[in-house]
């Protein structure tokens, strides 16, 4: 009987724990946040400590007058889910505004921007 | 709809409508700790503002107390707080205390135990903005008397605020990542007490500025730190109380606790050291530290949104 309710119990908990959620934060990203680069980038990679949910991952690339610049072409890479890129035109020097929500596959929402500049 | 509906419509436009109305009814609005872009830990000798399901287990401090005869005090203590409502928690709290006086057998027993609820009244994603109201309840007489619990209530309607600087100009890059949480109380004794022994009523006052590592390097400047340093979030507590009538001409007690806490994805472990604020305070440095669960991650299946309502 004590084993049938320790099994149970443990059973329960693995139901209970076997699904974890968690926010999407950024691991690193390319350009650098913050950076300073000297060559032009031809795109904006985030590497997120989550997997995200494609439809509602999205990067935004910003000029100094706060015009859109990237391509609009936002993908998730196949090989690993949890990295978020655009493609961008060739830019020219000055400093741009990386905009980012990210939704990680169990729903869970985060918001973030940084800039790099390209000197 | 459902998310399976979804699946039939063809169009981008409104597949990124379907999944964006899925997304809202699945996402559990008030997760823990996000004002905006800031994501605030909660702080371990003053309370945040945020409602959430979390459980602090445990937190262990340790300090003496002035004496005579000076005591060491070594206490242990869990709470637990749930998300039973769209932005308000309940919280319930115990400890359990070990007293050293030289020469003599230790004294142990629980602490009073405390409940309270809190509701997040205004929150501002923009300037990381976030306040709220509670109202602490100290349960006078469920702890062990001969520990210095009081046998009487007291009752403590208090606001708390929570503020990031990410709003600062890109020209102060350095204290973007700058936080404040704090807390403001009126602490109301069930009993006056006696002539000889008032129980004032008691201004309870508590801040907490913090530099954290995470916003650094997420919004401001990756600067290379990895695992665990990256987690990291410095901050320094200031827990306050000022006697306010009864004739009770005392000085404000309380202690300044500078620490840190690394967060992860699951939880966060924080420690210490607890510094008397005066003389009338004490006189020695005592440490705390906490390990503490967000529970709305670690099981979603029971603390992923509000156990009533959505």
């Amino acid at each position: 009987m004590k084993a049938a309710t320790k099994s149970l119990f443990i059973a329960c908990m693995l139901f209970l724990i076997e699904e974890c959620w968690a926010h999407a934060f950024v691991d690193h990203a390319e350009p650098a946040v913050g950076s300073q680069i000297q060559a032009a980038p031809t795109q904006v990679k985030i590497w997120f400590t989550e997997k995200l949910e494609p439809a509602l991952s999205k990067i935004q690339v910003f000029d100094s007058s706060g015009l859109e610049v990237d391509k609009r072409d936002v993908k998730i890479d196949q090989s690993n889910a949890a990295l978020l890129t655009v493609s961008l035109p060739k830019l020219k020097p000055g400093k741009y505004k990386v905009v980012w929500p990210a939704v990680s596959v169990d729903t869970h929402v985060t918001t973030g921007n940084f800039t790099f500049e390209l000197v | 709809m459902s998310f399976h509906s979804c699946s039939l419509l063809k169009s981008a436009e409104l597949w990124s409508a379907c999944a964006a109305a899925w997304i809202a009814a699945c996402v559990p609005a008030f997760a823990h700790g996000f004002a905006g872009d800031r994501f605030f830990p909660a702080t371990i000798t003053t309370d945040d503002p945020f409602a959430a399901s979390e459980m602090s287990l445990p937190t262990f401090s340790e300090i003496r107390q002035p004496g005579p005869p000076p005591v060491k005090v070594f206490d242990i203590s869990t709470d637990l707080s749930v998300l039973v409502l769209p932005r308000t928690a309940l919280t319930i709290g115990d400890g359990y205390s070990i007293q050293k006086v030289a020469n003599q057998n230790a004294r142990t027993g629980f602490d009073n135990a405390t409940l309270s609820g809190l509701y997040e009244f205004f929150e501002n994603d923009k300037h990381e903005t976030i306040t709220s109201i509670g109202l602490i309840w100290d349960i006078g007489g469920s702890g062990r008397k001969s520990l210095g619990n009081p046998s009487f209530s007291t009752w403590t309607p208090t606001f708390y605020f929570g503020k990031g600087f990410g709003d600062l100009p890109d020209s102060l890059p350095f204290l973007r990542p700058f936080a404040i949480t704090g807390t403001l109380g009126l602490g109301i004794p069930s009993s006056s007490g006696t002539q000889s022994s008032p129980n004032p009523d008691t201004l309870q006052w508590g801040f907490a500025l913090e530099y954290s590592l995470i916003y650094l390097q997420q919004h401001i400047k990756d600067i290379g730190l990895k695992a665990p340093f990256g987690g990291l979030i410095p901050l320094v507590e200031f827990s306050m109380s000022t006697p306010l009538n009864r004739g009770v001409d005392e000085l404000t007690t309380g202690t300044i606790n500078p620490g840190v806490i690394w967060s992860g994805q699951y939880y966060q472990v924080g420690v210490e050291a607890i510094i008397p604020v005066n003389a009338h305070t004490g006189h020695n440095v005592g440490v705390i530290a906490q390990v503490h669960f967000y529970l709305d991650d670690l099981l979603p299946k029971i603390f992923g949104k509000p156990l009533f309502g959505r």
